[in-house]
């Protein structure tokens, strides 16, 4: 059965005239190939398309490169979810992976590059057939990672910030940092595939 | 969608409901500069009404707990009321659950302000 968008009944097939633009051609082939109507979400499409053997979600990586903006945690955190909502998490594991994502591109974008609109944060997305990785590297100084306090200890426990890396180990599987030469930071946030 | 107040009174407790995301930002200072304002005039008896959060991060709980500690160091009491499931997860977790006088009933709440 062809993909076909929600909606999309009685919509007509990608109109030949596009395939002018540059690197087109191919796309819409595919979308005639297909029986797909337009307007259509190729992202949206290529999100569903699963093994042949139907082990999973054909592996992907979006990676981008995001202004040190609070607009930029949203994006992030919004495509994040998306690509682990068409992977096939759960309601429970969006809400996860969506808050660790925002605090870690809170990090980046506050904490590393301190909103300074000359540095980036880099973003990648990635999904395999058994892990769903992303990684976040701003370009700030570092920190000292290796000696955060507890923010669950008594004299911590009424502070008013401090909180964003317990939780994306609370909601993550793996979590790891690093320094990256010659500066920034880098996170990797992984959560092990649903197997279906 | 950002985070919308709205505030009244019962009885001389000032209600707080809250709607939407307490996130950095736009979200987070709109609710610190409410419970300041509700400082600034005196009200000693705060009640936040989050039945309809959505969501909240880290700096909206950082808001939470600053603004328990400016009302009770200022000689009032700040309480919660109707946490939907992802707020209280997430007051559990941070162990802040138990430093909350939490409700699920605003006439018990308002009740239970001394």
């Amino acid at each position: 059965m062809p993909p076909r968008m929600p909606g999309m009944a009685g919509q007509k097939p990608a109109p030949r005239a596009a395939a002018a633009r540059p690197g087109s051609r191919g796309v819409l082939d595919f979308a005639e190939r297909c029986n797909l109507f337009w307007p259509f979400d190729l992202a949206a499409v290529l999100a569903g398309l699963r093994m042949p053997d139907n082990s999973g979600p054909v592996p992907r990586t979006v990676k981008q490169s995001l202004d040190s903006t609070l607009d930029s945690v949203d994006s992030a955190e919004e495509l994040a979810v998306g690509m682990a909502r068409s992977a096939g998490f759960d309601e429970d594991d969006l809400v996860k992976i969506g808050m660790a994502v925002r605090e870690s591109m809170v990090n980046a974008v506050v904490h590393g590059n301190r909103y300074n609109a000359n540095k980036k944060v880099r973003l990648s997305v990635a999904t395999g057939a058994e892990r769903f990785t992303v990684r976040i590297a701003d370009e700030g100084e570092g920190f000292a990672f290796e000696h955060l306090p507890d923010p669950l200890s008594p004299e911590n426990i009424m502070r008013t910030s401090g909180r964003g890396i317990f939780l994306i180990r609370s909601f993550m599987d793996e979590f790891q940092i690093r320094r990256l030469d010659p500066a920034g930071t880098e996170v990797t946030l992984v959560k092990y595939m649903v197997s279906k | 969608m950002s985070v919308k107040l709205n505030t009244r009174q019962v009885g001389d407790v000032s209600v707080i409901d809250v709607s939407g995301r307490i996130t950095l930002g736009e979200g987070s200072s709109t609710l610190r500069d409410a419970l300041r304002e509700l400082a600034g005039k005196g009200q000693k008896k705060i009640l936040l009404n989050l039945g309809e959060v959505s969501y909240i991060d880290s700096s909206g709980i950082g808001e939470l707990v600053s603004g328990f500690t400016s009302v009770t160091n200022s000689g009032g009491q700040l309480k919660l009321l109707n946490l939907t499931k992802r707020v209280k997860d997430l007051l559990q977790i941070t162990k802040l659950y138990t430093v909350f006088d939490v409700h699920e009933s605003e006439a018990s709440a308002v009740r239970s302000f001394a």
